[in-house]
């Protein structure tokens, strides 16, 4: 694995009383597109902004691009792209005018030309900030954010507010940023996002990390095994509780369901098949990222 | 230096944009210049004005309040505004070095102020054939004083308020004040009671005195000093109390 990009250990945050960040812990490799998922609350904005020097750490040790926001700020800032939750620009600044301006920030900015074509905003060049669509914003804070030509770009709930197409342009943006050999973190609340779009992440839950890998690994680990259905007119199915890597049949009507671990569908699939019965709509159910989020943020009943 | 002219012009664009506060900046100390004007005329009264013409008197002291008003006013609420809007928060997570966010919004006041008072100057020449400064130095000296003593004041409101609407409120406020008591409208001779004693704390009357120096060679006292005070003053607490959101 490259070396880390960003290392945090045992951060920690407070606001008076309230306790936003109490121990996170994470390592961001170069060139991965990272997730922190976390219910409303759980302290995402609060441990990215902490990385990039926007909030005072209290505790914990914090490195990014080999410098700590607490002493080098500055020189993290030069070197990243940054989307923020609630920031904005000036309504009559325009589209033109924000990137040149924010490309000047440091010397090898990209030209404010190319990332108008690049996010697909050339035909916006003059337009003001204040008359674009939700959609064309958020292209336009992906463009800023990566104007100083960045080696990590932190986006911050990028994709909320925006309709399902405009979502999916965006994540198709945030995969051409990796592409182009830029550290993506990426803080969001939506698991289909995280699922498609996150080499590794982590799971944060009242300010603590609950889970952390790769989305593959952590349906695995917390999916709750496999699910295999199919439609079955009549028959007696008891027998299938006997096939390999099965730990439990139920049926509704003529409905299927069978649970077990592993590669579970193909000895169920040859069991049909060895009796002669062939459904058309044999399927393996995946368990989702949210089933994994439930799973592990869900609040016990009291 | 770079980054600070092309923040600068892009402010001052922005500025330009916005339809009412250029006519409030332009049109507001000419509307003064007719009243009072229109009122006093430029006749001599040895009873008032320290026995000047009217608008001889009252010319440079509006001269000093176009720098209050873009200094107390248009300062407060556009930087106010921008935190308020987050425009702040994503200049700072971009490195934009909070004196060029400052620096540029001067910049853009004192050519606001500068185009405001010239406008006023040229008009006051025509209209009412107001005297040539004494001193253009002096002049110059306390418009840049002024200037950077309002600019001061401004970026602390700017910094301390938290939105634009209670930018805009106090700021008019306190202009109005210092408008009445300063001594860019009644004369400070007919003040009664506390209102003199008043007057004589608000900046405005200090930076009125500072330009009717250098313009008219009248007496300043510390007035020079107070101002270049509240600049230092003003300067130390914004600097203390900016916040980006």
């Amino acid at each position: 694995m490259p070396a880390p990009v960003v290392t945090v250990a045992n951060l920690r945050k407070r606001y008076g009383n309230f306790t936003a960040v109490s121990d996170v812990s994470f390592d961001v490799a170069e060139g991965e597109i990272f997730g922190i998922l976390g219910p409303n609350g759980a302290g995402k904005t609060t441990t990215v902004e902490s990385l990039q020097g926007l909030r005072s750490i209290e505790g914990g040790e914090v490195s990014v691009l080999g410098f700590d926001p607490r002493t080098n700020a500055a020189e993290i800032r030069r070197r990243i792209g940054s989307q923020l939750q609630e920031s904005a620009l000036p309504d009559r600044m325009k589209v033109w005018e924000a990137l040149d301006l924010f490309g000047s920030l440091r010397a090898g900015g990209r030209d404010w030309r190319e990332l108008l074509g690049d996010w697909g905003l050339g035909h916006k060049s003059e337009a003001r900030f204040g008359s674009l669509s939700g959609g064309q914003q958020q292209r336009l804070f992906v463009a800023l954010a990566l104007a100083n030509d960045p080696q990590l770009v932190f986006l911050d709930e990028m994709t909320t507010g925006l309709d399902p197409a405009s979502r999916r342009v965006a994540w198709e943006l945030i995969r051409r940023i990796r592409e182009q050999g830029t550290t993506v973190v990426l803080v969001t609340h939506f698991m289909d996002e995280a699922e498609t779009l996150c080499d590794r992440l982590v799971v944060i839950d009242a300010g603590t990390v609950v889970a952390q890998g790769s989305p593959q690994g952590l349906i695995a680990r917390y999916g709750g095994g496999a699910r295999v259905c199919f439609s079955h007119g009549d028959g007696n199915l008891t027998w299938l509780r006997n096939v390999p890597h099965v730990t439990d049949v139920q049926r509704n009507r003529d409905r299927v369901e069978v649970r077990g671990d592993g590669p579970v569908l193909a000895y169920v699939a040859a069991a049909l098949v060895e009796r002669g019965i062939a459904p058309v709509d044999l399927r393996q159910e995946r368990a989702t990222l949210e089933d994994v989020f439930l799973a592990l943020t869900e609040e016990e009943p009291e | 230096m770079k980054l600070l002219g092309k923040m600068s012009w892009l402010e001052l664009k922005l500025f330009l944009r916005e339809p009412l506060t250029v006519l409030f900046a332009l049109a507001l100390p000419l509307l003064v210049l007719f009243v009072m004007g229109g009122v006093f005329g430029n006749e001599v009264d040895a009873e008032f004005y320290r026995g000047i013409g009217a608008m001889d008197y009252y010319v440079p002291a509006y001269v000093a309040l176009v720098t209050a008003s873009v200094g107390l006013i248009s300062l407060p609420v556009h930087i106010a505004g921008n935190r308020e809007l987050g425009v702040l928060k994503r200049y700072h997570a971009s490195g934009m070095p909070t004196w060029i966010v400052v620096a540029s919004s001067v910049v853009t006041m004192f050519v606001i102020a500068l185009f405001s008072a010239t406008l006023l100057v040229v008009v006051a020449k025509v209209v009412h054939d107001i005297v040539f400064p004494e001193s253009m130095l002096g002049v110059v000296a306390a418009f840049v004083i002024s200037g950077l003593a309002f600019a001061a004041l401004g970026v602390l409101l700017g910094a301390v308020l938290p939105n634009a609407r209670a930018a805009q409120a106090l700021g008019v406020l306190l202009w109005f004040v210092m408008l009445i008591l300063g001594g860019a409208g009644p004369p400070p001779e007919v003040l009664t009671g506390v209102m003199d004693p008043i007057g004589k704390i608000t900046p405005l009357r200090h930076a009125i005195r500072a330009m009717q120096d250098g313009w008219l060679s009248l007496d300043a006292g510390l007035s020079w000093l107070i101002i270049g005070l509240v600049f230092v003053g003003a300067t130390g607490a914004a600097i203390r109390f900016f916040r980006w959101e």
